[in-house]
């Protein structure tokens, strides 16, 4: 994990003074609500249904087990005991009010954590693989990277106030777990004649419109990062509309002028500004992977004679199965922690959950901790050897369902439970379908199966690239729900079809039962997925199912 | 010819100003008193443009107790008392529809 310096202390302490002061001068009425709103704003503060919600940035979902108890020591002395894991690696609490906010904020700040820039439209938190430095099957760290972009795009004075706002994802593997392309800018670090550079796309977004982002720059030296970044965002900060929020983010310019025109726009900037002064180094890249704590991990025998025996046990056997991952390093495995237990809302964790699970990292995972976008946790270094006492130990916390990327690893927005800008209720039908699914064996069978939940059209719960996606609308009042089928968002990435009508909420776990059933009698057998079935066959057969007069 | 500068507010029922607290964003009522409740029942219902108007502009001229002020929409019960018409005022009144901490 990336050990923070003086400087950047410093810095934080100096913003939480900064806003202790605009909090006083807006509770004595010195400063308007229309006047603090944008700086509330800037420090991750918002104004939800019911309280003020304080969106923490986890710099690209890495944690130490000491912030990790910080935000249970937030969770508990100034929210209701728990926080939620949201699609970009952060934490939200939804219960903070507005003159306990600064010292929150100095709690966190103690451990280096804030939220500055979880909101507003600035370049947000840039996400990437939770699995980074543990992935078998990357060619680099990445969080190197997203670690430049953070120092770089922090406070950005030119990009501080964009026409929307900026999200950045990266990937190293060959399996995207950071859903780049639906990001405004996506980046793949590869390889291309013994050389590491990005393939930069652009223009990829949920929302209102979605799209798939689009490859400008196939390969892009990596010590040019920063300035084609730079190019990118100035392209787009100077070409974005800033007349109708809904068409500001980058995606619509790239749309509308096109892939390629948008792509010669940033190449011209870039010749202007391409050896100038952000043109990375290695003895600057060196010096900020120094501050990077890596654990050195000894090569140990694959699948020790304990984890043999363990894996015997069936419940064992199914929570391995899903939740553990291989380690590049042999003898060591990635484990992730379902933040989905049946009838729970997703990525929601109690304080006495992470105070117990930073013990964990300590003890099993070099204090470590990963947030992924599915809204789960991540034990990115654990020895074969401790998995069966770590599973005990898991299985205890509640965090050990054997769900991960089966049909209740569900991921979900807040919706209209917490959220201002929802439309229906996200949680209550992620709930219903874990208790309509609760069967461990029976899931297991279904296989790979992404359900992606939002409560409005802002897509929070990125319905477009779920296997199957469940939007709400509200209709006088009444909470219906749009399905669609066939998204993803991985390498391969592509937005679901929308198979029909809207349906009542009192419908929706049926419909996604009679979908599931109906991959089950259609499949080829057991190896062919939800996701490659809908390829295979279109969405006719579902629709039909889905819809079949009852 | 109507004014630009006239206000308009259309209401077709009883209806309340609702806002959140500037301290906690609690959710909060203008009341009979001027004052914000914590309940909707200690709500002021008014049934005309012009009362919902002149408790509008009362709630945006207190921006130093609650923000983000607007009319919502209430249900009378046959006591008189109001209750939120809309899932989701109820979800405001009441608070989120599901229990907290379910993973512990």
């Amino acid at each position: 994990m990336y050990i923070h310096d003086e400087f950047d202390r410093t810095f934080l302490k100096e913003r939480v003074a900064e806003f202790r002061d605009q909090v006083a001068r807006r509770l004595s009425g010195e400063l308007t609500e229309e006047e603090f709103k944008m700086l509330r704003l800037m420090n991750g503060v918002y104004l939800q249904l019911h309280a003020y919600m304080l969106r923490v940035c986890i710099p690209y979902g890495t944690l130490a087990s000491k912030q990790l108890r910080a935000l249970a020591r937030v969770a508990r002395r100034y929210d209701k005991g728990y926080g939620h894991f949201t699609t970009r690696q952060n934490i939200q609490f939804n219960w903070i009010k507005l003159a306990e906010l600064p010292d929150a904020m100095a709690e966190l700040a103690e451990v280096g954590i804030h939220g500055i820039q979880t909101s507003g439209n600035c370049i947000r938190n840039t996400t990437t693989d939770a699995f980074a430095g543990a992935a078998p099957d990357e060619i680099e760290d990445p969080r190197l990277y997203a670690e430049v972009i953070r120092q770089w795009s922090t406070l950005h004075p030119e990009f501080t106030y964009l026409p929307r706002k900026f999200k950045i994802a990266i990937s190293a593997a060959t399996h995207d777990r950071a859903a780049i392309r639906v990001h405004d800018v996506g980046l793949r670090l590869h390889k291309k004649d013994g050389r590491t550079g990005f393939e930069v796309m652009v223009g990829g977004g949920l929302g209102r419109t979605p799209y798939i982002g689009q490859t400008i720059r196939e390969f892009l030296p990596k010590e040019d990062l920063l300035t084609y970044l730079e190019a990118i965002l100035r392209t787009y900060n100077l070409g974005g509309r800033r007349d109708n929020i809904y068409k500001a983010r980058i995606k619509i310019l790239v749309h509308d002028l096109g892939a390629e025109a948008f792509g010669k726009l940033v190449e011209e900037e870039w010749a202007k500004i391409k050896d100038g002064a952000l043109k990375l180094d290695e003895a600057g890249l060196a010096a900020i992977r120094a501050h990077f704590h890596t654990p050195d991990l000894p090569a140990l025998p694959e699948k020790p004679a304990v984890l043999a025996d363990a894996l015997k046990d069936p419940a064992f056997a199914r929570w391995h199965a899903q939740s553990v991952t291989a380690h590049k390093v042999p003898g060591h495995a990635i484990v992730t922690l379902s933040l989905k237990p049946v009838g729970g809302p997703p990525g929601d964790c109690t304080a006495d959950q992470m105070d117990a699970i930073a013990d964990l990292a300590d003890a099993y995972s070099h204090g470590e901790v990963r947030v992924a976008h599915e809204q789960n946790l991540v034990f990115p270094h654990v020895r074969q050897q401790d998995l069966p006492a770590l599973w005990g130990k898991l299985e205890a916390l509640g965090v050990a369902t054997p769900n991960v990327g089966l049909v209740t690893d569900i991921i979900s927005c807040p919706g209209l439970d917490y959220c201002a800008l929802a439309n229906t209720r996200s949680i209550p039908i992620a709930q219903q379908i874990t208790e309509r699914f609760a069967d461990p064996e029976r899931i297991a069978d279904i296989g790979l199966l992404h359900v992606n939940i939002s409560g409005c059209i802002n897509a929070c719960g990125h319905h477009h690239v779920g296997h199957i996606g469940i939007l709400g609308v509200e209709k006088k009042d009444q909470e219906f729900f749009q399905i669609t089928l066939g998204g993803k968002g991985n390498a391969k990435a592509r937005l679901g079809e929308l198979i029909g009508p809207a349906i009542p909420e009192t419908e929706v776990v049926d419909v996604v039962e009679r979908l599931v059933d109906t991959y089950l009698s259609l499949r080829t057998g057991p190896g062919e997925t939800f996701i490659a079935a809908v390829e295979r066959l279109g969405v006719e057969p579902f629709k039909d199912s889905a819809y079949a007069p009852r | 010819m109507t004014s630009p500068l006239q206000r308009k507010l259309k209401i077709s029922g009883p209806t309340v100003i609702t806002a959140n607290r500037l301290a906690d964003g609690a959710v909060v009522w203008l009341a009979n008193d001027g004052r914000w409740a914590e309940t909707l029942t200690r709500a002021n219902v008014v049934t005309t443009s012009e009362e919902a108007l002149r408790l509008l502009d009362i709630a945006h001229g207190d921006e130093r107790e609650a923000v983000g002020a607007y009319p919502a929409a209430v249900a009378l019960a046959k006591d008189g008392t109001p209750q939120p018409a809309t899932l989701r005022e109820k979800i405001r009144s009441s608070g989120p529809t599901i229990a907290f901490q379910a993973t512990a």
